[in-house]
């Protein structure tokens, strides 16, 4: 038991000094995801019936194959930082919540380490 | 910490039915009862006042069970005329003040609990400690490095507008117990309330410590739980907008920074 007066239970560790460039990040990422989903949906729905072939003729156009390399580094970025917060906000188990966003973290370099080799792949010729 | 159920020992029980006064022109209230003398749950209690002896607001037919009723009914007030902030409640499923809600604005029976998610200390009167000592963590008085001026420190109009929609907080705590992120983390976040405060400070033409108060706000946590949920304008009974205070604040963040 330990016995500690209000405000000593209020300040705790005192203030991290961060927090903007998460905020700022996912409004900045926000912003972007709206014109990258859009094109992100005109891909897939274009390449309805396409055979492997035609894709890889699509993603040899360097402007398709960047616009889908940052579709998915600005999705991905979005979704870590959103799902920190959420993580955040409902684990208050100390290592239940660092697991968490352990694997957080390593879920969005993993997918997006994956996608990211598997379009250079295609684009460069399959 | 998020608690999605009521812990055992806090879940409210049926509680007692109290005798209708003798009146053709009653109201039916339910109201949260608990007595940590006694032990147990909570209950909650059924009244019936008698409007034709008692006054338009809620805070009145409180007093009217009090008097007439249950003298051991408790709850805060002082007062009754919304300047206080002290009988904040939970009317019909919002935080407001019951000296300002009329019971004509409640349709059925009125049911009236503590502000939600703090501690009970006896029926109505809920433990606000954590909630007066962050107000007290953001330092909220005037703070200059100049020396004082051998009189007041100026202000223009147009810098004293710039308070408008702030000084008029009353603390009544209604905006930050209506916030499901103040519920959560609550000892980490600092809620409407004091967020409002803490930008009222900041856009103080007059105070001087704008950098040092940016830099105790700036946390993932302080701050930065306000997710815009927007529970805390919809129910401030002094219609002040805190969430937009808190987004001015986050402004600021940035703008210091690009």
């Amino acid at each position: 038991m330990s016995i500690k007066t209000s405000l000593k239970k209020i300040t705790g560790l005192g203030s991290a000094k961060t927090g903007t460039t998460h905020f700022w990040h996912q409004r900045l990422t926000a912003l972007a995801n709206i014109p990258l989903s859009l094109f992100l949906i005109w891909f897939i729905i274009s390449l309805a019936g396409a055979d492997r072939y035609l894709l890889i003729l699509k993603l040899s156009n360097p402007i398709i194959s960047t616009l889908l390399i940052l579709a998915i580094l600005s999705i991905l970025w979005h979704m870590r930082l959103g799902m920190q917060v959420v993580i955040e906000d409902y684990i208050t188990t100390e290592i239940r919540k660092i697991l968490a966003l352990t694997l957080n973290n390593f879920f969005v370099i993993g997918v997006g380490a994956l996608s990211i080799i598997s379009i250079l792949k295609l684009g460069f010729g399959g | 910490m998020a608690q999605l159920k009521l812990p055992k020992g806090s879940s409210p029980k049926a509680g007692k039915v109290w005798p209708k006064p003798k009146s053709e022109n009653i109201r039916e209230f339910k109201i949260y009862r608990y007595d940590p003398d006694q032990g147990g749950n909570p209950r909650i209690d059924t009244f019936f006042v008698n409007l034709d002896d008692c006054g338009p607001m809620i805070l009145d037919a409180l007093l009217w069970i009090k008097d007439n009723i249950d003298a051991t009914l408790t709850l805060r007030r002082s007062c009754r005329e919304g300047i206080c902030g002290s009988c904040s409640m939970n009317v019909d499923g919002l935080n407001t003040l019951a000296c300002t809600k009329g019971m004509e604005e409640v349709d059925g029976v009125i049911k009236i609990y503590p502000l939600p998610h703090l501690p009970v200390v006896k029926d109505l009167v809920p433990d606000l400690n954590n909630f007066y000592a962050q107000h007290r963590s953001i330092e909220p008085w005037l703070q200059t490095k100049t020396p004082a001026p051998g009189t007041e420190w100026l202000q223009s109009h147009g810098d004293r507008e710039k308070l408008d929609g702030l000084y008029e907080c009353i603390l009544c705590a209604c905006c930050s117990t209506s916030c499901p992120s103040y519920w959560w983390n609550g000892d980490r976040y600092l809620g409407p309330a004091v967020l409002l405060q803490a930008y009222r400070w900041l856009i103080d033409s007059r105070d001087e410590a704008t950098g040092e108060r940016l830099d105790n706000l700036e946390d993932p946590f302080r701050l930065y739980r306000c997710h815009t949920i927007m529970n805390c304008t919809n129910v401030c009974p002094k219609g002040l907008n805190p969430a937009q205070a808190i987004a001015e604040i986050k402004k600021l963040m940035v703008e210091r920074q690009i």
